[in-house]
């Protein structure tokens, strides 16, 4: 080997290490080339994709929530309102430790276990970023003493929300219906895009039926906000168009006489203006406070009130299906004279009817019986024999041809949601469903309201206010305007094309109308002890409607039977006789008699309605 | 014979260096999000990094290439040190408290490694024997690992090439460095198995960051947006909202980049590249120049270590390379590697200055 001083070098070496620094420098500037062509890769190629992802990133669209539609009485009460209450929401990705936080919140406010398991619940659902509902309605103390300790809690907000409120809970429970959070199964049916920002949706009741009209629009606010989700400025807002106020054909203060009359009994009223349609009272009780679903009801509190005998949630006014009993003879009264038989005959009543060639008894409900009764006599007594000859003489086909006229068996076509048919029977019916012939029997129990004729209170007023029209008939219908909050225009709803005649005989019609006048004035008539000194003329018609069937021979005692086989009462009306301002039905279940259970509920919402309208005129 | 008298250093480095100092320090202002104080404590570490440049330049290269061994000796000293009685941060055992300050000693090594290995290969006639090299690989490997464990990636990686140069330099044979590269292809395995689970977590989500954007894949998805949204002529500067708005960790560090290339764009990236290739091509220019094979191999791996860091950081940084803790040179924030740098240019400079007076 070769030795070398200190800072000398042997020949040759010069060159080498020359040569491998410009292998070195090109291998730089090939590594620098590389580095220009992913920068260009990424700043010319694809600077549109990450130019967007830039603008994701900051800029973010928030919805803003519109303000519900109020919705009011005729008279301008307020039904359901919104109030502002505190919430504390939750952005799920922004907390870093969910227990934790929990754990500390709780110490602040207070958290059910219901309220920590519902939010946890709903933020597995949802995306990260959402924020989610952890408790609503704090109250005052609680909200200010999170706003203090906010600055813990990144990803924790307190917001104030509106919140839906029925002032008139139980009372308007059944026909307004509630709002609730839209719930997965409700996202599959509204369009999301319209739904953005909002977090209820009418679920039952009117809420359900004019939803469209009420949620108003979502507005949009562009903001800009920092990697820690902080919103550092607005660029631009539109805002949100509330939705219209509804004024609703109801008096709340008739709806609550209604409620009073029936006291505890189970049962509806329905009362309506025969003129037009418009609902006037729509009361089924028992009811339930609708406030509880409006932030979701606990599992518990929820399968307690469904699983009450009473059924709180059936909106017995609307889905209730009643044998209509004998308030269903005005209409058989009329086919009558329409088919020439003649009023003035009179049909033998002995206190049973017996068909030829059969030894079975269908008894009156007056066991000593009528005596001779003409057509007047057997509405204004309600006759069961007279019913069963013309009922034998009539057949089902004509009996189910006029009830179907009168709007039975079918949708009334109110304005809430889920509204059934009920039901009229026929011979085609029974063979189709039962695969059975219809009996000569069964002609006379229908005569009487009963066997498979189911009616629902609803389509009783509007039997009602049919009689009232002298055979027009009207829509029933619960919206009376709409008005849009920001121009303030009422937009009238005119019923008046919704309006039919039934063109019916005026003297049949006069007739029938005139026995129901006696059923409540003349000394024989079923309901005069609710009749008795009215300021105005009533017309109205008595039933009992069995529950279940009293076996030949036996007797129906009222004391024996327990209280859910008593018999219905139920009750159809309008006043004043000559020139009708409101058609009214009656139904209280397992109460005893239409005369007298039903007939003096509908007196009281009467007296309520006419006296009371005096009194402001 | 030198005229001490005269202060020895190069022009052009020194005019691409202070471009880029200035550059840098625009650079931190915005980062830090328009604070005057970082910027200002930015500066002062620069002005301290130039004095030690100039004293630096000053060390005749004799003195640097006898004291190559004993440098190397204390800085080995000091990484084992610093295992034992380091004060940790951030994770890592890589700082010894001097009362005053910290000091890092992986950084001493940064200069002492290449001084070590030069001073081996130049023991002896070039190119090295195979002997020569593999105790030249030893000596490289002793602190790379001592760093690697601390642990600090990066910095490895930065040590193990600059050693690695100098062999590459000093001529190994293509067959040694093809051994070389079949041998690490044969243990990568084994060292893959070796690696911090966030490592190879890195090293995954290279080729997929999308995978967990908001976890392992944020850095990365974060800086992209960032250079990406600036197209060809940038957001402006103090305009970046992906750095302004925060989305970028470590923006006045490691990811510095990111937020230059959002608001310079395509074009001054282009010029923040030719300004490094213009500064590492000066000094490998020096390394040609010189007379002296030692100088020429130090100053050659200095040089090139420079741009390997450039090259690392901005690899990392627009996402073709792992991210591994490798700052952007005299741009990112910080302390001691800007001494070390500004030192190694100092020896650079001074080795160069001496060339017409040396025999």
């Amino acid at each position: 080997m070769v030795s070398r001083s200190r800072m000398g070098q042997a020949p040759g070496e010069d060159a080498m290490v020359r040569q491998r620094l410009k292998l070195a420098g090109i291998i730089a500037l090939i590594l620098a080339a590389i580095l220009l062509a992913r920068l260009y890769s990424l700043q010319v190629s694809q600077y549109a994709r990450y130019q967007t992802l830039s603008l994701d990133n900051h800029i973010r669209l928030q919805a803003l929530s519109p303000v519900r539609g109020l919705i009011l009485d005729r008279n301008g009460v307020v039904l359901a309102q919104n109030t502002a209450v505190y919430a504390l929401k939750v952005t799920p990705e922004r907390v870093l430790d969910m227990d934790l936080m929990l754990a500390e919140v709780g110490q602040i406010v207070d958290l059910s276990d219901r309220e920590i398991l519902a939010f946890k619940q709903r933020s597995s659902r949802r995306p990260g970023f959402k924020k989610q509902l952890l408790k609503t309605q704090l109250d005052d103390a609680e909200a200010a003493k999170f706003a203090v300790n906010e600055y813990r809690f990144p990803g924790v907000t307190l917001e104030a929300v509106l919140h839906r409120d029925y002032p008139f809970a139980e009372l308007t429970a059944h026909f307004l219906g509630y709002v609730g959070r839209i719930s997965e199964k409700d996202q599959n049916r509204l369009e999301e895009e319209k739904y953005k920002g909002i977090s209820h949706t009418g679920k039952s009741g009117i809420e359900k039926q004019y939803e469209r009209a009420l949620v108003g629009s979502t507005g949009f606010e562009e903001v800009e906000i920092d990697a820690h989700g902080r919103t550092l400025r607005t660029i631009s807002r539109e805002g949100a168009i509330p939705g219209d106020n509804l004024r609703l054909t109801i008096d709340i203060e008739l709806q609550r006489e209604a409620r009073r009359a029936l006291g505890a009994s189970r049962g509806a009223v329905v009362a309506m203006d025969p003129n037009n349609g418009e609902v006037l009272a729509m009361v089924s009780n028992p009811s339930f406070d609708p406030n509880l679903f409006v932030d979701g009801i606990d599992h518990a509190t929820y399968s307690a009130l469904r699983s009450l005998k009473d059924k709180p949630f059936l909106n017995r006014a609307l889905h209730g299906r009643y044998a209509p009993g004998s308030t269903i003879k005005p209409v058989f009264a009329e086919v009558v004279i329409e088919e020439g038989i003649d009023p003035e005959e009179s049909v033998f009543c002995p206190g049973w009817y017996m068909l030829p060639g059969s030894t079975r008894q269908y008894r009156c409900w007056k066991k000593t019986g009528h005596g001779r009764v003409d057509l007047h006599a057997a509405i204004e007594q309600s006759c069961d024999v007279y019913f069963y000859e013309m009922g034998k003489r009539l057949g089902i086909g004509q009996m189910s041809g006029v009830l179907k006229k009168f709007g039975l068996g079918s949708q009334s076509g109110v304005d809430l949601p889920g509204e059934p048919d009920g039901l009229v029977p026929s011979a085609e019916w029974k063979l189709a469903t039962r695969n059975e012939p219809w009996y000569p029997g069964e002609d006379l129990i229908t005569a009487i309201g009963q066997g498979f004729l189911m009616t629902t209170p609803l389509q009783l007023a509007r039997v009602a206010s049919i009689l009232a029209n002298r055979g027009s008939v009207v829509q029933p219908r619960l919206l009376m305007s709409k008005n849009d909050p920001l121009s303030g225009e009422p937009e009238e709803l005119n019923n008046k094309k919704n309006t039919r005649n039934l063109h019916i005989n005026t003297e049949a019609m006069d007739r029938v109308i005139r026995a129901m006048t006696a059923v409540m004035s003349s000394p024989r008539g079923t309901a005069r002890m609710s009749g008795r000194r009215s300021a105005y003329s009533i017309a109205g018609k008595t039933g009992t409607a069995q529950v279940i069937a009293i076996a030949q021979g036996e007797e129906y005692d009222e004391d024996s039977l327990k209280e859910e086989f008593r018999d219905h009462a139920l009750f159809i009306a309008f006043a004043p006789v000559e020139n009708p301002k409101i058609a009214i039905a009656v139904v209280v279940e397992n109460g005893g008699s239409g005369a007298g259970v039903a007939a003096p509920v509908a007196r009281k919402v009467l007296d309520h309605f006419f006296l009371k309208a005096l009194e402001r005129a | 014979m030198l005229r001490r008298k005269k202060l020895l250093f190069d022009g052009p480095l020194m005019i691409g260096l202070i471009t880029l100092s200035f550059l840098g320090l625009f650079v931190i202002y915005s980062a830090s999000g328009e604070n005057f104080s970082v910027m200002v404590r930015q500066g002062i570490r620069l002005g301290i990094g130039w004095v030690v440049m100039i004293l630096v330049a000053q060390i005749s290269p004799e003195t640097i290439k006898r004291f190559s061994p004993h440098l190397f000796i204390v800085g080995v000293v000091v990484l084992i040190l610093v295992l034992l009685v380091g004060v940790v941060a951030k994770g890592a055992q890589r700082w010894l408290d001097l009362g005053i300050f910290r000091f890092q000693p992986s950084e001493l090594m940064k200069l002492a490694l290449p001084m070590m290995v030069a001073w081996l290969m130049t023991r002896d006639k070039l190119p090295p024997t195979f002997a020569i090299i593999l105790l030249a690989l030893v000596l490289t490997a002793i602190p790379t690992g001592l760093v690697v464990i601390q642990p600090d990636l990066g910095t490895g990686i930065m040590l193990a090439a600059s050693g690695l140069l100098v062999i590459f330099l000093a001529g190994i044979r293509w067959r040694h460095l093809m051994m070389m590269l079949a041998t690490v292809a044969a243990v990568a395995p084994f060292l893959w198995s070796q690696l911090h689970d966030y490592h190879r977590q890195r090293i995954l989500t290279l080729f997929d960051p999308w995978a967990d954007p908001m976890g392992s894949g944020y850095q990365t998805i974060q800086a992209q947006i960032a250079i990406g949204s600036a197209g060809i002529w940038g957001k402006g500067w103090l305009q970046g909202s992906q750095s302004h708005l925060e989305f970028i960790p470590e923006r006045s560090t490691d990811f510095i980049f990111a937020v230059f290339a959002e608001e310079f764009g395509l074009i001054g990236v282009l010029i923040l590249i030719v300004l490094y290739l213009f500064i590492a091509g000066r000094c490998l220019a020096m390394a040609y120049q010189t007379k002296e094979t030692y100088s020429r191999l130090l100053i050659g791996a200095l040089a090139l270590t420079f741009f390997f860091y450039l090259f690392v950081n901005l690899g990392m940084v627009s996402g073709i390379l792992p991210i591994v803790g490798v700052p952007l040179p005299l741009v990112s924030y910080g302390g001691t590697s800007m001494l070390t740098l500004m030192a190694a240019f100092g020896i650079m400079m001074g080795t160069h200055s001496r060339r017409r007076l040396m025999t």
